[in-house]
């Protein structure tokens, strides 16, 4: 299972990458929804965790175009917004929506759900 | 009755109005007491000004003509008096005139022919006493009548003098020798022979005069008499004097017409007085009624006419009130509203400006909170996976509590986002556990500071229901906030909620503070009503809490005592249909 990460917040993406590899989880990360887009040509990713909140390329849009890539793939939303219509646009288009602070078990078991 | 029963039919009667306090908001815009005030007074003096001015005005008029038809009414009578005595004195005149041309001295000096002159007079004219002829030394030659006259001395008498003097003479009333009234007309007879000059003279009775004078139909207490130029009496008069006294009136000086006059009498009465002096005689007729028996027709019509206006007046004064009371009370209860409903916008938008801040504060704050939690969880995933560090208990304990301070960071977060997320939405389906917890979380410190105790009793297969989400957290925040202000620390403080009805759902609000007197209980859902004005209060919490709770269908009571709490009872519609909300509600999301 191969997971991509994408939130414009290099810290935050990148620790959240280290921990999920520490746990076993194969992820790769990135800081723009353009580089995204690149490194998802292969199609070897399951699962996109996104942001929604992202300079140029947004989550919901970001998360479109990888679709159009690569049909199969799961999506989860971050936020650390709360207002109604980023949370109902989030859950309607992706598997799972967490608002920001996480707690990586948490993700870990959303990840489980969405790719079982 | 009891004062006690007056002020409470008083407050019975008493508009809503009357004691809205005067010391907040606008002070021209909440005095209604002086607009209520100022509107009476203008309808008055509008209604009541032109009604006084034309009562006053006919009472003048009508005072006026019934005044000048009473004098119109004298003159007319004592007009027609004088013409009488005139007429009735002149047809004896010129009777002895006749005599004296007709017959001459010869003829009048003999006795035989004197009889049957007098009988015929007696006869046709009536009045005649006496008849005499009187030689120019005053020597009675001719006598025929009821005494013993013949050959009496008249020489130094003033009628003999001035009948000599004038050639006709009429004399005021005396008694005589003979103690009976009467007076004389006496006419200057010359002889042709001799060129002497002779005085026929004749005696009257006053029978006639009186008859004439009584057969006046005159009004109570008037009567009509003649007095001489001198003011005394010559025919008998009943209320002003004694035959052959003075009258006790003033005589009116000389006029050649019949004319009227306002007198005042003795015992300060008015009295109308017509007079009219009688040419060639001494003699003056007056009529005399009193003002208070002629005016007794407007006795009566101002009577009639006060009470008119007494009546119109009390009604006028009492439709004014009415009418005035009736509008200030209508604008009272549209400012409130006014007031009410301009207040809940303000705060509604404010809520709305709050909870976007709270959203964007939130947001910015999770971001780096998120990076904050990521880095400690790595940190502590490499003690664990690496092994290295994982002896080290104090370094772990460290890093987890670190970790926990970002989840609780995380929950406030998560709460203010909430808190303004439900701000945006109108209606969904509630669980009101789930609600009464939230609002409590956000008073929970506040509650531990001051050790309140809150106590919820919400059972567990409560229906959830359809509503405002986040109208009704402001409803319970604003009711909980309340309640604390009003409860000393260390109080209670109830939540609880149960169904009523397959249809309502009933809340309360339950604490243990100072309560709310009797007097301020109508009054509370006022806007602008409050008793912490000192320490800032705007009084608009529980006017708005009201109105949010009327918006949503429901409806809110108090009920209190002082000294032992004050419960506030929601009850809300389990499938509501709420009022049409303010629109601009719809910009806030």
């Amino acid at each position: 299972m191969k997971i991509l990460l994408v939130d414009d917040e290099v810290e935050l993406v990148s620790a959240m990458a280290e921990r999920l590899s520490l746990r076993g989880i194969d992820a790769d990360w990135t800081d723009s929804g353009e580089k995204a887009l690149g490194m998802a040509r292969q199609c070897e990713y399951d699962i996109a965790v996104l942001d929604m909140k992202m300079p140029k390329l947004n989550g919901l849009e970001l998360r479109r175009q990888l679709s159009v890539i690569c049909p199969p793939m799961k999506f989860i939303f971050l936020s650390g917004h709360g207002s109604v219509s980023d949370f109902e646009a989030g859950s309607a288009e992706a598997e799972s929506y967490l608002i920001k602070p996480i707690r990586i078990e948490d993700l870990i078991s959303k990840i489980e759900e969405a790719t079982r | 009755m009891k004062p006690g029963d007056v002020m409470s039919i008083l407050n019975k009667v008493k508009p809503q109005f009357w004691d809205t306090d005067t010391s907040t908001g606008p002070k021209s815009l909440f005095n209604y007491r002086r607009t209520w005030r100022l509107a009476i007074m203008l309808l008055a003096v509008v209604a009541l000004v032109p009604l006084l001015i034309m009562t006053f005005i006919d009472y003048n008029v009508t005072r006026n003509s019934i005044e000048s038809d009473s004098l119109l009414r004298t003159a007319r009578t004592t007009s027609n008096t004088r013409r009488t005595i005139a007429s009735f004195l002149n047809e004896r005149d010129n009777a002895l005139n006749f005599l004296v041309n007709y017959l001459g001295v010869k003829s009048l000096s003999n006795p035989k022919n004197l009889t049957s002159i007098l009988d015929s007079m007696k006869n046709s004219f009536g009045g005649f006493v006496d008849i005499g002829l009187i030689d120019g030394q005053g020597q009675q030659v001719a006598y025929i009548g009821p005494y013993e006259l013949l050959g009496r001395n008249y020489s130094e008498q003033e009628w003999f003098r001035k009948t000599l003097e004038l050639g006709s003479y009429t004399s005021g009333v005396f008694l005589g020798f003979r103690g009976e009234p009467h007076l004389i007309i006496a006419q200057r007879v010359t002889d042709k022979k001799t060129g002497m000059n002779y005085v026929l003279r004749a005696t009257l009775d006053t029978g006639q005069f009186n008859t004439i004078l009584s057969s006046l139909d005159l009004p109570n207490e008037g009567e009509a008499f003649v007095v001489d130029r001198k003011g005394i009496l010559q025919t008998p008069s009943k209320w002003h004097g004694k035959l052959l006294s003075e009258v006790d009136l003033p005589i009116p000086g000389y006029s050649e017409k019949t004319s009227v006059q306002q007198l005042t009498g003795k015992n300060n009465v008015d009295y109308t007085v017509g007079y009219a002096y009688i040419h060639d005689s001494p003699f003056i007729v007056l009529v005399i009624k009193k003002n208070r028996v002629l005016m007794k027709p407007w006795e009566t019509i101002r009577i009639e006419l006060f009470w008119m206006l007494a009546i119109s007046i009390a009604l006028i004064l009492v439709v004014i009130v009415g009418v005035a009371t009736y509008m200030v009370d209508k604008i009272y209860i549209a400012d409130q509203i006014r007031a009410r409903t301009l207040h809940q916008m303000e705060h509604t938008n404010r809520m709305a400006s709050i909870g976007r801040l709270a959203a964007g504060v939130a947001h910015e704050i999770n971001n780096p909170l998120a990076i904050i939690n990521e880095k400690a969880g790595l940190i502590n995933d490499l003690f664990y996976y690496k092994k290295e560090y994982a002896h080290d208990r104090r370094l772990q304990a460290n890093i987890n509590s670190i970790i926990a301070s970002v989840e609780r960071c995380g929950k406030i977060t998560k709460r203010l986002l909430s808190f303004a997320r439900h701000i945006d939405v109108r209606e969904e389906s509630i669980r009101f556990k789930n609600l009464a917890e939230e609002v409590i979380g956000f008073l929970q410190k506040e509650a531990e500071y001051r050790s309140i105790v809150i106590k919820m009793d919400i059972p567990e297969d409560l229906p959830k229901f359809v509503s405002d989400r986040g109208k009704l957290q402001q409803i319970f925040l604003n009711l909980v906030n309340n309640a604390f202000q009003a409860m000393n620390d260390g109080g209670k403080l109830s939540i609880s909620a149960h169904k009523k009805t397959d249809k309502t759902l009933v809340f309360a609000v339950e604490d243990d503070g100072c309560g709310i007197p009797e007097a301020d209980k109508k009054r509370i859902f006022d806007p602008f009503f409050s008793t912490k004005k000192k320490t800032g209060g705007t009084g608009l919490g529980l006017s708005i809490t009201y109105g949010l709770i009327q918006e949503l269908g429901g409806t809110m009571t108090v009920d209190s005592q002082v000294g032992k709490g004050t419960t506030f009872t929601i009850t809300m519609p389990l499938n509501a249909t709420p009022r049409e909300a303010n629109d601009n509600e719809n910009t806030t999301g």
